[in-house]
């Protein structure tokens, strides 16, 4: 029950003697949440996912997976990366009759059908012959099917057109509600993931610049307006800007705001672009492991 | 039985509005006490959204006294909202002033408008205080 389906401690990822494509990266996802995995490219977000599906292993730090080793937790994980592997010579029918046979005694048939069902597929098109987001209904049915505790998504709706990416969505949804999945899903479109997910992982230039419950995270920012010149110590500025007599600044409250300023709640995609904004912004202190526990 | 339609854009946090679109339900007689709500898993699959926002809703209903949870189940309407069934004598009355509203010329936003003041006139506190329900997460702006 408090295990947590996926936790990072100083976790790093360097390739060869380049750069840092992660660093420093500690976190932890409650189970039965939907995360979104958010950061402009090249921020680490697919090594990020890479390293919980085990098909990479961890520079420095480590990572746990359903309170597991990644590779031990694998039987328990589905992952469709970004370029979903699939065999081009097998047929659709095919390949769901492959992840029968590779999942013995937990395939959900009918739920890796109907991902497919939605899309018209021919059943005996090879999937070669497929477009990009036919491919991608087929790795969702693969994944699916095999009725995984912890799903890893990178970049999952990005080549669906949106009936398609809102009928997928809803069968993500359906299976967490059913089963209580933990779903993990990349994306760079923010506004696309605001109502599906209820958890956000911020990464930017290889760190977890944010990590926590959405309205957690949302409560805990304002945005205000007041104006120009105001001082805005003692609370921790992420973003601010002076436009003529007004200064807006998205901030994280230390207390009371004077009467003379406009408060409101930021949107996630406010509070996400005030932080990709300003790399420099303080990442907010990390919740206290026992709030964590009580949700 | 109740579709819930979620509009991203309307700044109104998305259990509310499943909140109020199910107790719009109940008044009109679209759900009548006894009647089941569709279950988390039905409507996350037609909208999309997280299952915790709908569970969160039907909570709120809950609180409410309007729905009860039955283990193993599902959620059920406990009771009725209001006195303004779909079929009232009181609905064909204002069917009967919507339809000269707009015989005499007045625009969609000119009939809201009047609706409105009037329903603030005589429910003063009531629009106070949804308004106030509504600013947890709504943005005003």
């Amino acid at each position: 029950m408090t295990v947590p389906a996926l936790e990072a401690d100083a976790l790093g990822k360097r390739f060869g003697r380049r750069a840092w494509a992660l660093r420093d990266c500690s976190f932890r996802l409650p189970a039965g949440r939907v995360c979104a995995v958010v950061g402009p490219n090249g921020a680490g977000k697919s090594t990020l996912l890479a390293l919980a599906a085990g098909l990479l292993a961890p520079t420095e730090g480590t990572v746990r997976v359903l309170g597991a080793h990644p590779a031990t937790a694998r039987p328990r994980v589905g992952f469709v990366s970004q370029d979903k592997p699939l065999y081009p010579q097998l047929t659709v029918a095919e390949t769901l009759r492959m992840g029968a046979d590779l999942n013995p005694g937990h395939w959900d048939a009918d739920t890796a059908h109907r991902a497919v069902a939605g899309g018209d597929l021919d059943p005996g098109r090879r999937i070669r012959a497929l477009s990009g987001g036919q491919r991608t209904r087929v790795a969702l049915a693969l994944a699916l099917g095999k009725r995984p505790e912890l799903l890893l998504l990178d970049e999952p709706m990005a080549d669906l057109d949106p009936l398609a990416r809102h009928e997928l969505m809803g069968l993500l949804m359906g299976e967490a509600a059913a089963h209580g999945t933990t779903v993990v899903m990349s994306s760079h479109v923010v506004a696309e993931l605001e109502d599906s997910c209820d958890h956000l992982l911020l990464v930017g230039g290889g760190q977890v610049r944010l990590s926590g419950a959405i309205d957690d995270l949302l409560a805990a920012h304002t945005r205000v307006t007041a104006p120009a010149g105001a001082d805005l110590a003692p609370h921790e500025v992420v973003e601010s800007r002076t436009t003529g007599r007004q200064l807006s600044a998205v901030i994280r409250p230390s207390g009371p705001l004077p009467d003379d300023w406009r408060a409101h709640t930021p949107s996630l995609e406010e509070l996400v672009l005030s932080y990709l904004r300003n790399p420099a912004a303080p990442a907010p202190a990390p919740a206290p492991e026992i709030l964590e526990a009580a949700v | 039985m109740v579709d819930y339609r979620i509009d991203r854009r309307s700044g109104v946090a998305t259990y509310v509005q499943i909140v109020q679109q199910t107790k719009q339900a109940i008044r009109l007689g679209l759900l009548a006490p006894g009647d089941k709500l569709p279950t988390a898993r039905e409507v996350v699959e037609a909208t999309a959204v997280n299952p915790n926002t709908v569970l969160k809703a039907y909570r709120e209903l809950e609180r409410e006294g309007l729905v009860e949870a039955r283990r193993g189940l599902g959620t059920f309407v406990r009771r009725s909202l209001g006195a303004a069934p779909a079929d009232s004598p009181l609905r064909a009355e204002l069917e009967d002033w919507a339809a000269r509203a707009r015989e005499s010329g007045l625009e969609r936003e000119d009939v809201a408008a009047l609706f409105t003041a009037v329903l603030e006139t005589h429910y003063p506190e009531q629009a106070a205080h949804a308004a106030s329900a509504h600013t947890p997460q709504g943005d005003p702006s």
